[in-house]
């Protein structure tokens, strides 16, 4: 319980600063993922549809539940 | 005592029929599933006998208010593993079979992945060349058109209906910080104007009431079906259509989990609004629900405060932190048994846990747990490369993109994201039923004697038991949790013909004329 506290109070210490909105926060661990993500960014223009906008665009549903 | 919980997802999915003039997607559904059905299962029919998706949880039916339609003249699929498999609005649809634990929920929805994966490549081998038919597991097209997936949980029909709403939808509105698939831009008007550039869900932009029976329009936050598929004096379903469709394990098994607890104490009076909370609860109800699903969907920082109606103010984060603080209490004092065994109970409150103190501290440490937070990272990191703006087609097309089911093109596939079930369980999953219950004797059923099998239902199963029966003989299956292995799995053992299977089980009557 009083690990939990704690992290309680982490938010509230967090609120209090400014926050940067759109920009959740990064760190090392984080960062290491990110490198590790490096060969698949690699690879994203091979996978990606050649005309993305045209893609986007014919990307059509009909509406569901 | 809460309920023993019994838990199911329904998803609708994308569909694309690529190399047509004029793509038809109710009939490339229809191609789709067909195919698939032709390539490893034989087809059984559904039965829409005890079908009333119109009627209404509050126990009346709204003026101006529209059930939903069923379209019984299009592809309709029962399979082995208990499944039903079909098309519904103009999307090949997946509804899980029952199970008991969300751990299982994980396991047979992405079964439903691979079944979809299974069904575009059987299609493929029936399309004239040139043409393709690919399906997305997202919730929409990026132009105002949603479709959706939905969770289903069994709960006791003693518990009054406006408890549950009350207790439920802050619950709702909160679970999106884990449950979000992500979705770049919005598709609804943004409340001050401001630039969304990523939210958390892809469904937060298509609700506009807070109860409600509508499904395809005016989407309510609370949905007030009230179809138990059971024994409707015990039972009710609490149908949920506000969630994503989840590829990460992590974001469904939390959303179910995380959800059937909440249940559990809301059956067992657990938490506060009436004020007769077992635990002392404090009431989190919202002052605008609605306001605040979209408040939660755009803030990726986690931190802006919504209105409860007692006028203080909480972030999403808060109040999950409280709900888990009294899911923790509720555990030590009732037990986890009524959302499965125990190791699964405990690993939904560890989860939970795990995952809020990581929204709270780091939330992109959470990248191989969560849908939002993996799109968000792989879509920010190419943008960020290649200094692209947020408008940039090539991000929205890594959005949908995310969803793509076909192995070769998924950039989900492509991340090293936590996984609960192991895959060859998963293929297991597709053919075979859950063991704990009724979908167990629904699909050995199927597996067993499909020839004889006019039409299954999820409360019923209807045999041709002809020539020995004239009529078609009905079997009710109004309770969700008998026709489990351990009850049925004598009866089919050793058993060589459904009418043998009808004598052990004594539901012939005696001979004195056809029942």
């Amino acid at each position: 319980m009083a690990e939990r506290e704690q992290k309680r109070r982490t938010t509230t210490t967090r609120e209090d600063e400014v926050v940067e909105e759109g920009a959740p926060a990064s760190t090392e661990r984080a960062d290491k993922i990110k490198a590790e993500l490096d060969d698949l960014l690699d690879e994203i223009d091979e996978v990606l549809d050649e005309n993305a906008e045209e893609f986007v665009r014919s990307y059509v549903q009909k509406g569901g539940q | 005592m809460a309920l023993q919980k019994v838990l199911g997802i329904e998803t609708e999915y994308g569909i694309i029929h690529g190399g047509v003039a004029d793509p038809n997607p109710i009939s490339a559904s229809s191609v789709l599933i067909n195919a698939y059905v032709a390539d490893v299962a034989r087809k059984v029919g559904w039965d829409f006998e005890d079908e009333s998706p119109g009627r209404d949880a509050r126990g009346f039916a709204k003026d101006g208010s529209m059930p939903p339609e069923i379209e019984t003249h299009l592809v309709n699929a029962v399979l082995t593993n208990g499944a039903r498999y079909y098309v519904d609005h103009a999307h090949p649809e997946y509804s899980s079979p029952e199970c008991a634990d969300p751990l299982e929920v994980v396991r047979w929805d992405k079964a439903g992945e691979q079944i979809l994966v299974r069904s575009m490549e059987a299609a493929a081998r029936m399309l004239p060349p040139g043409q393709s038919i690919v399906v997305y597991k997202n919730n929409s097209d990026r132009k105002g058109n949603s479709y959706g997936c939905h969770e289903n949980y069994l709960m006791d029909r003693m518990v009054p209906f406006p408890r549950i709403v009350a207790q439920v939808m802050p619950h709702f509105v909160t679970r999106q910080i884990y449950t979000g698939a992500g979705k770049v831009g919005t598709e609804a008007a943004s409340p001050d104007g401001a630039d969304i550039p990523f939210q958390l869900t892809q469904r937060a932009d298509f609700f506009e009431e807070e109860v409600g029976l509508e499904t395809t329009l005016k989407r309510p936050i609370v949905n007030t079906r009230d179809e138990p598929h059971a024994d409707a004096q015990k039972y009710r379903r609490l149908h949920v259509i506000c969630g994503d469709a989840n590829l990460a394990e992590v974001s469904t098994f939390l959303k179910v989990g995380v959800t059937a607890l909440v249940l559990c104490m809301i059956e067992d009076d657990w938490l506060g609004s009436d004020g007769r909370s077992a635990a002392g609860a404090r009431d989190f109800s919202l002052a605008s629900p609605v306001q605040a699903m979209r408040r939660v969907s755009y803030d990726l920082g986690l931190s802006r405060p919504l209105e409860l109606a007692s006028g203080s103010t909480m972030t999403a984060l808060e109040i999950q932190w409280e709900l888990f603080d009294l899911a923790r209490k509720y555990a030590d004092d009732r037990g986890l048994g009524a959302i499965g065994p125990d190791a699964v109970g405990r690993d939904v409150l560890a989860r939970w846990e795990q995952v809020l103190h990581g929204l709270e501290t780091d939330p992109l440490s959470l990248a191989s747990e969560l849908d939002w937070v993996a799109k968000y990272q792989i879509i920010e990191g190419y943008r960020d490369r290649h200094g692209l703006s947020w408008d940039n087609a090539r991000l929205a097309a890594m959005d949908l993109q995310y969803h793509d089911l076909r192995p070769a093109k998924s950039l989900f596939a492509r991340l090293p994201m936590t996984r609960l079930v192991d895959e060859s369980d998963v293929v297991a999953a597709m053919t075979q039923p859950p063991t704990t219950t009724r979908a167990y004797f629904r699909g050995r059923c199927l597996q067993q004697f499909a020839a004889a099998i006019a039409a299954a239902n999820w409360d019923s199963m209807v045999f041709d038991l002809s020539p020995h029966k004239e009529t078609l003989q009905r079997v009710p299956m109004m309770e969700p949790l008998r026709g489990t292995a351990a009850i049925v799995d004598t009866l089919f053992e050793g058993c060589s013909s459904p009418l043998e299977l009808f004598e052990r089980a004594g539901w012939l009557p005696r001979p004195s004329g056809d029942g």
